[in-house]
């Protein structure tokens, strides 16, 4: 297993580690309730180190990204992030990532741990002339500092003008308590809050002044359970839940992020088909009715006849109700619409619900 | 970690505690601490009979569901139905939110189970 740089700080604080997409990370710190919670209502600071970073450089580095992503990245300003899709050509899912422009021949590809070495290769392998692909994953330390009181927190280390950074907009060099940092707002929580890149070196000063200086303000760790349970309740999809190389974008309810008119890209004819024709399943929320806790993989019946499987379910912490996200046959996902969830053997009830289970109050 | 002198364990991290010929079933803080927070409890109907070994009932945690075991043989006379509304008093304290209370029907299987110094080294290995 991979340790980041943080391991020993995960040790400390009494994280309970398990293995993650080859990395030795914290599931929990104090427990993933009490983490989720000081997220959702004070700040939660992640480790996030093991996700992958590939640098998209040369002349021809937009038109290349252009190929490889559903998302529109022409309109890109300089300083600016966009979440997007990545396809095969038959529309299955690659992975999501996240593009950072920092010039027109300049992007920072941020792509999840699991997927780090097969993104790698699957860009390698679609590249054009003028176009230099590397995997500076082993170059940064990645710290998440998410929840309503981020910003206060943060600003307290640092004399720039934090809350100029828009959501979904990055500076660098930023001087967080002596360390240069590239900082983003944009997070995989549902809350406010930032992404800190950094060099490896630095991380574990920056992890401890950082819980140092937010300890008045509540902020407490927070382990790979919270992340999961935080970005489910927004419903966020998870690579390898929500959307793998089998389900495709248009499915799990992905559309806004695919821009069909922007010219060719990998998977645009077999996404646009799956648009214009209908797919036959779809992504729905939905909520027990019966007691019951729905997981991954649990398969979703009406009538006794199977229409599909649970990609993500467990209890909703703020909620406080045992809900899922399900790739579903579309006449069952209209909101109101009772389904049975087959728990051990058992159908029990649930209905459709809207999706995001949750969005924060803005403002 | 918390355990209880008078009370017998399995290596499924359950404890029994015997009254007569009946005994209250539950899990270990052990396992309350490896299982985290635990937000659903699934338990049996009164009067299954089972076998030791046999599965009787759920726990789930935000994590994982976990079966539970009956680490001796009866049938089930009482289930702690509190669980349903309160599933954490299991963290809160393990030793108090009992499962099921079982009328034992071999009380002999009693001698395999560990007492209080087997179980703590046990854990200790188990880390």
């Amino acid at each position: 297993m991979k340790k980041t740089p943080l391991y020993e700080q995960h040790v400390n604080l009494g994280g309970k580690i398990v293995e993650f997409a080859g990395w030795a990370l914290p599931v929990q710190y104090s427990g993933i309730l009490e983490e989720h919670d000081h997220v959702r209502n004070y700040a939660g600071l992640f480790d996030v180190s093991h996700m992958g970073e590939i640098l998209i450089e040369g002349s021809a580095a937009e038109k290349f990204i252009q190929h490889l992503v559903t998302n529109d990245i022409s309109n890109m300003k300089e300083g600016k992030v966009i979440y997007s899709p990545m396809c095969y050509p038959d529309g299955g899912t690659v992975d999501d990532i996240l593009v950072y422009k920092f010039s027109n021949i300049k992007y920072l590809l941020v792509v999840n741990a699991s997927n780090t070495e097969k993104d790698y290769q699957w860009m390698l392998s679609n590249s054009m002339d003028n176009v230099i692909i590397t995997n500076i994953t082993d170059n940064y330390a990645q710290l998440a500092l998410q929840g309503p009181k981020a910003l206060g927190i943060l600003k307290s280390l640092t004399n720039f003008p934090l809350e100029n950074i828009k959501p979904f907009r990055f500076e660098e060099k930023v001087d967080i308590s002596g360390v240069e940092a590239l900082v983003s707002r944009t997070g995989y929580t549902g809350e406010d809050g930032f992404e800190i890149y950094i060099s490896p070196e630095y991380a574990a000063t920056l992890w401890n002044k950082i819980l140092e200086k937010g300890k008045k303000e509540k902020l407490i760790p927070a382990g790979l359970g919270a992340r999961d349970t935080l970005r489910f309740e927004a419903s966020m999809p998870l690579y390898g839940q929500e959307i793998s190389k089998d389900i495709t974008p248009v499915e799990a309810g992905l559309t806004r992020f695919i821009k069909f008119e922007k010219g060719d890209f990998i998977g645009r004819a077999a996404l646009l088909s799956k648009k214009d024709s209908g797919t036959r399943r779809t992504l729905a929320g939905f909520e027990m009715i019966e007691r019951g806790i729905p997981r991954s993989h649990y398969d979703v019946v009406s009538s006794y006849k199977n229409i599909g499987f649970v990609t993500s379910g467990n209890f909703s912490p703020t909620l406080k109700k045992n809900i899922g996200m399900a790739l579903i046959d579309n006449e069952y996902a209209n909101v109101s619409k009772e389904i049975d969830i087959v728990i051990r053997n058992k159908a029990v009830k649930a209905k459709i619900m809207e999706l995001p289970f949750y969005s924060r109050k803005r403002g | 970690m918390k355990i209880k002198e008078e009370l017998k364990y399995s290596k499924e991290h359950e404890w029994v505690k015997v009254t007569g010929d009946k005994a209250y079933i539950g899990i270990t803080d052990f396992a309350q601490k490896a299982l985290g927070d635990i937000v659903f409890v699934e338990l049996p109907e009164v009067g299954t009979e089972l076998s030791a070994g046999d599965t009787f009932g759920v726990i789930e945690s935000v994590k994982a569901a976990s079966d539970i075991y009956c680490p001796v043989s009866g049938t089930i006379t009482k289930i702690n139905e509190d669980l349903n509304d309160q599933p954490e008093s299991i963290n809160e304290d393990s030793y108090v939110a009992w499962i099921i209370e079982v009328e034992l029907s071999n009380p002999s299987e009693l001698d395999e189970l560990m007492n209080e110094d087997e179980y703590e080294n046990f854990c200790s290995k188990e880390g």
